[in-house]
């Protein structure tokens, strides 16, 4: 399946993240990103474990401060911000957690009701119904409106997960492994879903992971996280596929015979 | 702010280094852990009084309180009540005062008696609860996406905890009271065949409005303290799952460490306006 590049804005750059560093004690996690996130794209950050692409995202979301550089979110700069300031930007992000981080003591039509609750009380208990009806159905997972997230397979999760972000309408999306620990169908499934949300709600987003399959089939432009800074960013060709680097070239032929 | 995670109770570990430093490292962590909870204290006054109040939330926390302590605080207070009265009659039957018997017994449970050994069940019971649930939520990364979906988990998960345990205190304590006080007529009825009416109004004799409400206050105290240290331990949870049971385990420590000192200052204070 080909994607379609045409919403693509070039000229809007949604994320922007300047010379950041990261580390934790003597754990230099992130050594100087740079990187620009086009509006309306799919951009993938592949990388092995433990090479900090959780913790990028976290900074670009504010769970995280960066040590020195900067990030820019739709214009702001978001270690920079008030409590105020940063709440409202994060309702236009949308996060989807490595392990989905449902919450476990609500159903699933609770999980997704409360952001929405929270930050729309003036939003009638139907209207809520409503809302929460229109994402399950968009994640395909309508019957699971009264289960507990303990009642749900890892990749039902997922979907609730994307679900929960999906209600408050963002503009950025930020997925953090979306197929990790999947069999390779529900993995189509869930790039599917990511390319049908990129569609259907014209979001920009971050797509984190270790599956090179999930990266092919979502990315727009794929950045190359190695030893804490961005090796290539292009297409899935320039970037991988082509790649010169020993350590991207072993990193896919192993991972994709086909 | 960096929360004290190494506990001072962790006895057994790292055993090469020596007494000393071992020590030492306690101290510093004790004092840490202490600075650190007194911001996390200040930081629940500055979010309470706040609006948005979840008060959903907040009554499903008063129940869950209530509910986790309830079975065990009745069956504790009443078997107190029977024993402790027990005890105590052979040395005022040596002076044949057993009739002073339901006045002293009063005053231990009242004075002393409800107000600690509530707080040491809820300890157990609530603060161990809250220590686990915020902390498998910590680990499981459920507070970070409240925090990125802008809703303030401080004010979701910590402020309704600590309310309910502070609130619902006082009112264990006074069931217990009661239901020990049942206990010991029990035994008073089964030796001396006092009526029911007969013992309460000689148990109330000597206790004053005082003892009523410094015991109120020491348990609402208690049940700050309990609230706050569970929700400290759970909302700062490192180290995975392993991370759980410890933050379980030592908010149940401290919290009981921090009331038996909270009793002993309360009790001088107290003490004074006699
Ligand atoms: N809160 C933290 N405190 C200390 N170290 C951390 C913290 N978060 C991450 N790290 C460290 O940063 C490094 C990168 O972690 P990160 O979770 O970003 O990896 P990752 O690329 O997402 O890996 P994976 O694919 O396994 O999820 C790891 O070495 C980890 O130990
Ligand atoms: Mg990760």
């Amino acid at each position: 399946m080909k994607k379609n590049n045409a919403h693509i804005n070039k000229d809007n750059t949604v994320v922007a993240i300047r010379n950041l560093y990261k580390s934790f004690g003597d754990n230099h996690v992130l050594r100087g990103i740079d990187l620009d996130i086009y509006q309306g794209e799919n951009l993938v950050v592949l990388g092995r474990s433990g090479t900090g692409k959780s913790v990028l995202i976290k900074i670009i979301a504010g769970l995280l401060k960066p040590d020195s550089g900067t990030v820019t979110v739709l214009g702001q700069e978001v270690d920079q911000l008030a409590t105020k300031e940063l709440d409202a930007l994060r309702l236009k992000i949308g996060f989807s957690f490595q392990h989905s981080a449902l919450y476990d003591s609500m159903t699933v039509g609770e999980n997704l009701a409360f952001p929405l609750q929270r930050h729309n009380r003036s939003l009638s208990a139907d209207a809520v119904k409503k809302e929460v009806a229109r994402v399950l159905e968009a994640v395909g997972l309508s019957k699971a409106l009264h289960q507990l997230p303990s009642e749900l397979s890892g990749g039902q999760r997922k979907r609730i997960g994307i679900a929960r972000t999906l209600i408050m309408q963002p503009a950025i999306m930020l997925y953090d492994e979306p197929t990790a620990g999947l069999d390779p169908i529900t993995s189509m499934d869930i790039n599917n879903l990511i390319n049908e949300v990129q569609e259907s709600y014209h979001t920009s987003s971050v797509i984190i992971t270790h599956d090179l399959t999930c990266a092919k089939s979502t990315g727009d432009r794929i950045a190359v996280l190695l030893d804490g800074q961005f090796l290539q960013t292009g297409s899935f060709e320039e970037a991988v596929e082509n790649s010169t680097n020993e350590q991207v070239k072993s990193f896919y032929d192993y991972n994709f015979i086909d | 702010m960096v929360p004290a995670h190494q506990s001072w109770l962790d006895m057994n570990e790292r055993p090469r280094k020596t007494r000393t430093q071992v020590f030492t490292r306690k101290l510093d962590a004790f004092f840490l852990d202490i600075y650190s909870i007194g911001q996390f204290t200040g930081r629940f006054f500055r979010e309470a009084f706040r609006p948005p109040f979840e008060w959903k939330e907040v009554i499903r926390q008063f129940y869950m309180v209530g509910y986790k302590s309830l079975a065990l605080v009745s069956v504790t207070s009443f078997v107190t009540g029977i024993v402790f009265t027990k005890q105590s009659r052979p040395s005022l039957a040596e002076f044949g005062a057993t009739s002073w018997l339901p006045s002293l017994v009063a005053i231990a449970i009242i004075r002393a008696l409800a107000p600690l050994v509530t707080a040491l069940i809820a300890a157990g019971k609530v603060g161990s609860n809250i220590g686990a649930e915020l902390g498998s939520m910590r680990v499981t990364e459920q507070i970070d996406a409240m925090e990125v979906s802008a809703v303030n988990p401080f004010r979701y998960l910590v402020v309704t905890r600590v309310l309910a345990t502070t609130c619902m205190l006082p009112l264990l304590m006074l069931y217990m009271a009661v239901i020990a006080l049942l206990g010991a007529y029990l035994n008073v009825h089964n030796n001396e065949q006092t009526s029911l009416a007969a013992f309460f109004q000689n148990a109330f004799e000597q206790i004053s409005f005082l003892d009523i409400f410094s015991s109120s206050f020491k348990s609402l105290l208690f049940g700050f303290t309990i609230g706050i240290i569970g929700c400290y331990k759970g909302y700062y949870t490192t180290q995975g799952t392993q991370g759980v049971g410890k933050a379980a385990n030592s908010a149940v420590v401290i919290s009981m460490f921090l009331i038996f000192i909270e009793e002993i200052i309360v009790v001088q204070v107290v003490n004074s306006f006699r």
